[in-house]
């Protein structure tokens, strides 16, 4: 079955096309609605075709990590829930929901997408915690990549909950946003035979042997993931990052 | 009068839809006030591992989730509550009723619920998001299921109570409950706080007229999928 869907596509790619009539590098059409959910202190749905994703952002005041007393933390869930796919099921995250969040993690964390230094409110005790949530509401393909938009849209969207007394009062935002100093966008470049695709539909990244996460903001990679167990020669890796590079421009226009 | 101008029979404005998540073979987003609820259904499929199967009939399984991000307060830690697992159970139960799930021996048909926004009122929208969602997947039903809070603020019985309502000081009787519109009969029913057995009639009985209501926009909302569809194909 796989096998055959595999011929089926590679005769579409040697074309240059897809089943859905797109080139070889061009996305879905994209969509970026933010505010979805007042309760958080920022929120985005991010629609790439059918796939659909939700992230959202809590704020919170905690202890600082030891080795960091001066820095906010970060973190990063996400959820496969099984409402997005027949294939979810319920239960603890599994490998592939650590390995989205870990990847977006990375991401805003290695290129300091967020100024950390910003978030501290009394060294070595207080700093605000910035909690990124991601939710599935529809997988077919490409979760890491619209997942990693839908992150950065949501900690463009947040305001600060006030804080006063040691208190956080969540009925109540300021104006305040997120010290954001980059947008690191994540394009994952995919490879089905001899061709590399980008953004595959769920039957397209069923059939591909390999795929590499590419996050980058103005030209500078900062976070790089390979999946599955094909292997890649240097040329690939070389060929699939200027890919990311090239379409991570595009992708950043989605977010304001 | 309420504190954001609603009369005490009035629920918060509804909006619905049908078929909002393409993998599912039914789904439904139900948002009444500041609470969403989105319900998709999967199946029925075969159910694993084999010994939960009942050869006599399907089983129904729900799951209810608040997203981390959705409460007023603080981050919802994410993965199963006690909280939620019972909500899971009573949305289970409250829709059972209106399954024929003779019709798939062996088999299990899963509801799942999330929860992007909420302000109180939550297992009922997602019991009626639920609903729509079922219907949406072709699963035969006797009647659909409504559902609203009912309750008791500063010694006023009201409808659809919002987070604010519950959480007024003072004494506060909240009271989910779900019908079956055509019949009237209820298949959810709780309560926390305190209420004397009139008052409580009463605010069932206000609970029905505005589920007879509720019912009339999840119809609405089928219907619109339904005949959107023959459109397009």
């Amino acid at each position: 079955m796989k096998n055959e869907k595999k011929a089926h596509l590679l005769r579409f790619l040697e074309r240059n096309k897809r089943f859905d009539g797109r080139k070889l590098d061009e996305f879905r059409k994209i969509e970026v609605q933010t505010g979805i959910s007042r309760n958080a202190e920022g929120s985005a749905l991010v629609k790439f075709g059918e796939t659909m994703i939700m992230a959202g952002v809590k704020m919170s005041v905690e202890k600082p990590y030891p080795d960091t007393p001066e820095e906010g933390n970060l973190m990063v869930g996400a959820e496969l829930s099984p409402i997005a796919s027949p294939e979810f099921e319920s239960g603890p995250p599994g490998a592939e929901a650590v390995e989205l969040a870990r990847v977006i993690d990375r991401g805003i964390r290695e290129s300091k997408a967020i100024d950390t230094k910003q978030l501290c409110l009394e060294k070595g005790e207080k700093v605000w915690n910035t909690a990124i949530d991601l939710v599935t509401i529809n997988a077919s393909g490409n979760l890491i990549d619209a997942g990693a938009l839908a992150a950065l849209a949501a900690i463009k969207d947040t305001k600060l909950p006030k804080y006063e007394d040691k208190q956080i009062d969540y009925k109540k935002r300021t104006d305040k946003q997120l010290p954001i100093k980059k947008l690191p966008i994540a394009v994952t470049v995919y490879k089905v035979g001899p061709y590399m695709i980008v953004d595959p539909d769920a039957e397209e990244e069923e059939v591909a042997e390999t795929r590499l996460t590419v996050t980058s903001s103005e030209g500078k990679i900062s976070a790089l993931q390979k999946g599955n167990e094909y292997p890649l020669t240097i040329e690939e890796v070389e060929k699939m990052i200027t890919i990311g590079l090239e379409k991570a421009k595009e992708l950043q226009k989605h977010i304001r | 009068m309420r504190k954001d101008g609603r009369k005490l029979e009035e629920t918060r404005p509804i909006t619905a839809k049908a078929g909002v998540i393409k993998n599912a073979d039914g789904s439904a987003m139900f948002q009444i006030g500041d609470t969403i609820a989105y319900a998709a259904v999967y199946g029925p499929r075969e159910l694993y591992p084999k010994f939960l199967q009942d050869p006599t009939k399907g089983v129904l399984r729900c799951k209810y989730n608040m997203m981390p991000f959705s409460g007023s307060g603080e981050r919802v830690k994410p993965g199963p509550s006690r909280r939620s697992v019972e909500i899971s159970l009573v949305t289970e139960k409250a829709l059972l009723p209106v399954l024929n799930l003779e019709e798939f021996p062996n088999a299990v048909v899963d509801v799942f619920i999330e929860l992007p926004q909420t302000d109180a009122g939550t297992r009922c929208a997602g019991i009626c998001a639920a609903a729509i969602a079922l219907a949406d997947a072709g699963i035969a039903m006797r009647d659909l299921v409504s559902a609203v809070s009912v309750g008791k603020v500063n010694e006023q019985i009201m409808v659809d109570l919002n987070y604010d309502e519950e959480s007024t000081e003072g004494e506060v009787a909240d009271i989910p409950v779900a019908f079956m519109p055509k019949t009237d009969k209820i298949t959810l029913l709780q309560m926390d706080g305190e209420i004397t057995k009139e008052e409580l009639v009463k605010a069932l009985e206000m609970g029905k007229i505005a589920c007879k209501e509720i019912y009339e926009i999840q119809k609405a909302t089928l219907k619109e999928k339904y005949s959107g569809e023959s459109d397009e194909e």
